[in-house]
């Protein structure tokens, strides 16, 4: 009972893996970048979510109505003011540019809310559970889950059926004849980090939520994110949520069987699915 | 009343290599202007100096007076300049339909939608929903014009639209071109085939090595200076 | 009559200034306190690591943010032959430089899977297997780790001075070593193969260079050489435990601002920036995390603004170099 359990709260840890790594996705998808400093803007939402929420005296819940905007017009703005003119054939600029971020990004954090482990408080809905079976399930870990579902179903359906998704296909076909149809490509990919740091804003807070954080976790959280979407294989949403998933699950029974193996049981796992299989399990891209 | 198109002294880069020296052309309102050469010869770069795929100084090309010569390539699609680039160049992972309508994003006032498109060709629509490297050399060819046809432009130019296809298919698209060009569009042609190109334009252009060697009324030119034109001998 | 040569009397002198001051710094524990000797130390260390990450970034195109993964495994590889295998430090030495190539190959092996960018997030991933793995070994102290016996260290000279002496020469020694190496293997023809690879990999496979192979050896030897550099960081520190040594702040944050800034895909480069960054370090530390913030918003404006660093604005477009690498075709006017 105690492994179903496992993995059950693993599948839903998993939600919430596969949130840090929709946006990452999102990026690569439409122009091939890779945003080191990802993990660090999923604190820095979370941060900022506290800020909100202690300042207005908010649920973090109702903070994300002026987060989630706020971190897209963020994104918009790195990715037309300093992103934008690290992209072209050379993989460096954009690596060191966002690594360099990520250092900034830190550091800020540190000066500003120093490096004590915070906490978003949810109220009651936090220990809230519901017997399920012979198991039990908290309801925070379920909204998260399906707040995942709910994004990625969105994000699908964006990329698919409106006329901004068919932007983001042309110009990640060919950047070039997407121009000529009149999409200015510098606004597009500004598009699409704007919403690709709307999901990572609603990651953060849920993170906030789950567990404590400080200034230095964002790295863990952008690998994690990165072995959701290698796990589920490159251009492939749902693919991602099954890697959070695969991950999510590996890192509770990790933990079961002893508590310093749980990150390391999740790594192991994506090692060995790049071992075996090196494009994913349901890769889609080239 | 400015010239539609003016084009002076434009010199064009491509990479390291300048692959246009001081081209003039003019191109009035209503015309079909033929631009030939062998290959190498920069009509590809010209038609890409033209919808700023390739940035120039500005004033090298001017478009209703306006100086557009350094302008982005979606800027320029926006004043209502269009091309059908060589080689097609079809977004793959779009299907036919979804390649048309975004040659219709910009939401230009025109004669054309999809259904004047599909009336013209009607195999397209019958292909709507698959994707559009799934078809055939010469659909994909009619999807190219019908994409750029789609944001209405006022000058459309076409980059080698017959290469690769079947002659069957290449005289469908050229009986094709009347009903197009019928409407006050002015259109330019990058053709390989002289006499086609002589054929369906009013006047034409030769290129050689990056320079224009010739150009005069297509009605007017000799078989012999275009040969001289072409070759250099 | 031309001839092909490769120095010029630029480098020449360059080369005949370099070595009377590797001469100077061999003297440096007869002339230098002890805190100077130190920092000198540390300084050599940082040149090494850059260095080699810019032979794996700069050069074989391998954009790496794990490094800290050998820096680590040379630091607990040296304690684990020292203080579970009984071997003196000198000894464990050259043991820390095979266990860096033997544990590096399999890695290499799996994460040149990924691609691009995507390598590079590899790379940090096995530094976290790293980290967290040696957290789990008790025998070396778990997660709170290490230091290192007096008994072990008194093996390596009698006196504290001489040890600082030792441990000293050691790292300048390998700085050297490094850097040389490095200068050789640009020169050689692995080094044409890897300019060609970096310049177009395309053309390089045609001309019947094996991409893979290439590149498989360049990342094994920096582990190695890593691995041999974080044994002496950790000879240095005397003390270690997961955090310290897979750090990736300070063995991979630090040492990619040291090349972006002097100068990434240059053999003066890395030189440059590492005496910038100490430059900075000792007079801005202080202020913490804004010397940090600072230093990211340089590295960033230099790699939009100047990507080819300090040295490439001083280099120019004269080509400049200390190290002769181009090969030049003289007249007979020279």
């Amino acid at each position: 009972m105690d492994w179903l359990n496992a993995i059950l709260q693993g599948t839903l840890l998993g939600g919430l893996y596969a949130m840090f790594a929709a946006g990452l996705s999102l990026i690569f998808g439409v122009m091939r970048l890779v945003n080191i400093a990802h993990g660090d803007l999923i604190v820095l939402s979370a941060y900022l979510a506290l800020t909100v929420a202690v300042g207005l005296g908010l649920n973090p819940m109702l903070a994300l109505v002026i987060v989630v905007p706020l971190m897209a017009a963020i994104g918009y703005a790195l990715q037309r003011l300093v992103l934008n003119r690290t992209m072209g054939d050379d993989i460096l600029p954009p690596l060191l540019v966002t690594f360099g971020l990520s250092v900034i990004i830190q550091n800020a954090l540190l000066t500003v809310y120093t490096a004590d482990p915070q906490k978003l408080n949810a109220g009651a809905i936090e220990t809230a559970s519901v017997p399920l079976g012979p198991l039990t399930v908290g309801i925070m870990p379920v909204i998260v889950f399906a707040a995942a579902v709910g994004v990625i179903g969105l994000l699908q359906w964006m990329f698919y059926h409106t006329a901004l998704g068919r932007a983001f296909r042309a110009t990640s076909d060919r950047q070039d004849i997407a121009q000529l149809m009149g999409l200015n490509r510098a606004h597009v990919f500004g598009l699409a980090m704007a919403i690709c740091l709307a999901v990572t804003a609603l990651a953060g807070v849920f993170l906030g939520m789950r567990t404590s954080f400080d200034p230095a976790v964002g790295g863990t959280r952008l690998i994690f994110g990165f072995e959701a979407v290698i796990i589920g294989g490159l251009g492939n949403l749902w693919g991602t949520l099954a890697g959070g998933v695969i991950l999510g699950v590996a890192q509770t029974v990790g933990a079961k069987i002893h508590p310093g193996f749980q990150i390391l049981a999740g790594h192991i796992v994506f090692l060995l699915i790049l071992a075996v299989r090196p494009r994913g399990l349901f890769p889609r891209m080239d | 009343m400015p010239e539609l198109l003016e084009i002076k002294g434009l010199d064009a880069r491509y990479g390291d290599f300048q692959a246009l020296y001081g081209v003039d052309m003019t191109v009035s309102a209503g015309e079909v202007v033929a631009v030939i050469g062998a290959n190498g010869a920069g009509k590809t770069t010209l038609m890409r100096s033209i919808s700023g795929l390739i940035r120039n100084g500005a004033d090298m090309v001017r478009y209703r007076g306006n100086a557009i010569g350094a302008l982005r390539a979606d800027q320029v699609a926006a004043q209502g300049v269009a091309l059908v680039p060589e080689g097609r160049l079809l977004f793959q992972s779009l299907s036919v339909e979804e390649n048309l309508i975004i040659g219709g994003q910009m939401g230009r006032k025109g004669p054309w939608n999809l259904r004047r498109l599909y009336d013209l060709f009607p195999i397209l629509e019958e292909r709507r929903n698959v994707p559009a490297t799934a078809l055939s050399g010469g659909q994909q060819q009619m999807v190219a014009i019908g994409r750029a046809l789609m944001s209405n432009p006022d000058l459309l130019m076409m980059d080698e639209i017959s290469l690769g296809l079947a002659p069957v298919i290449i005289r469908q698209i050229y009986e094709a071109l009347p009903g197009i060009v019928g409407e006050g569009l002015t259109a330019i042609v990058v053709e390989q085939d002289i006499a086609k190109a002589l054929s369906v334009s009013s006047r034409v252009i030769c290129l050689q090595e990056g320079r224009v060697s010739l150009s005069g009324k297509s009605g007017d030119v000799t078989r012999d200076a275009i040969s001289r034109a072409y070759f250099g001998v | 009559m031309q001839t092909v040569s490769r120095s010029t009397p630029l480098s020449r002198a360059a080369m005949t200034v370099l070595l009377l001051i590797v001469v100077l710094m061999a003297a440096a524990p007869y002339w230098a306190g002890r805190a100077e000797l130190r920092l000198l130390g540390e300084v050599f260390l940082y040149l090494s690591l850059a260095t080699l990450w810019n032979l794996l970034a700069g050069y074989a195109g391998l954009v790496s943010v794990g490094q800290q993964a050998f820096v680590g495994l040379g630091g607990y590889g040296f304690f684990a032959a020292t203080m579970l295998w009984g071997l003196s430090p000198l000894a464990a030495l050259p043991i820390v430089f095979v266990l860096g190539a033997v544990i590096s190959a399999p890695v290499a092996v799996l994460i040149f899977r990924l691609r691009g960018a995507y390598f590079a997030i590899g790379t940090w991933v096995v530094a976290e297997v790293f980290r967290l793995s040696f957290a789990q070994v008790a025998a070396l102290g778990g997660g709170s780790g290490s230091s290192l016996p007096s008994a072990i260290v008194k093996q390596l000279a009698e006196g504290r001075d001489q040890r600082e002496a030792v441990a000293y020469w050691l790292a300048l020694g390998v700085a050297v070593a490094v850097v040389g190496a490095v200068f050789l293997l640009l020169r050689s023809r692995q080094g044409v193969a890897l300019t060609a690879i970096r310049d177009n990999e395309l053309a390089a496979k045609s001309l019947g260079i094996d991409i893979w192979r290439t590149k498989f050896t360049v990342y094994v030897a920096t582990a190695a050489l890593t691995s041999l550099v974080g044994a002496l960081i950790f000879l240095q520190k005397l003390r270690i435990s997961p955090d310290a040594a897979f750090s990736a702040n300070d063995w991979t944050a630090f040492v990619i601002f040291i090349v972006v800034i002097g100068g990434i895909g240059t053999v003066e480069g890395p030189i440059i920036g590492t005496l910038v960054f100490f430059a900075l370090r000792e007079t801005l530390a202080d202020l913490g995390t804004t010397y940090l913030i600072a230093l990211g918003a340089v590295a960033i404006i230099i790699m939009l603004r100047a990507p080819k660093g300090l040295w490439g604005l001083v280099r120019g477009k004269r080509g400049l170099e200390l190290f002769p690498l181009s090969r030049r075709v003289m007249g007979q006017g020279d």
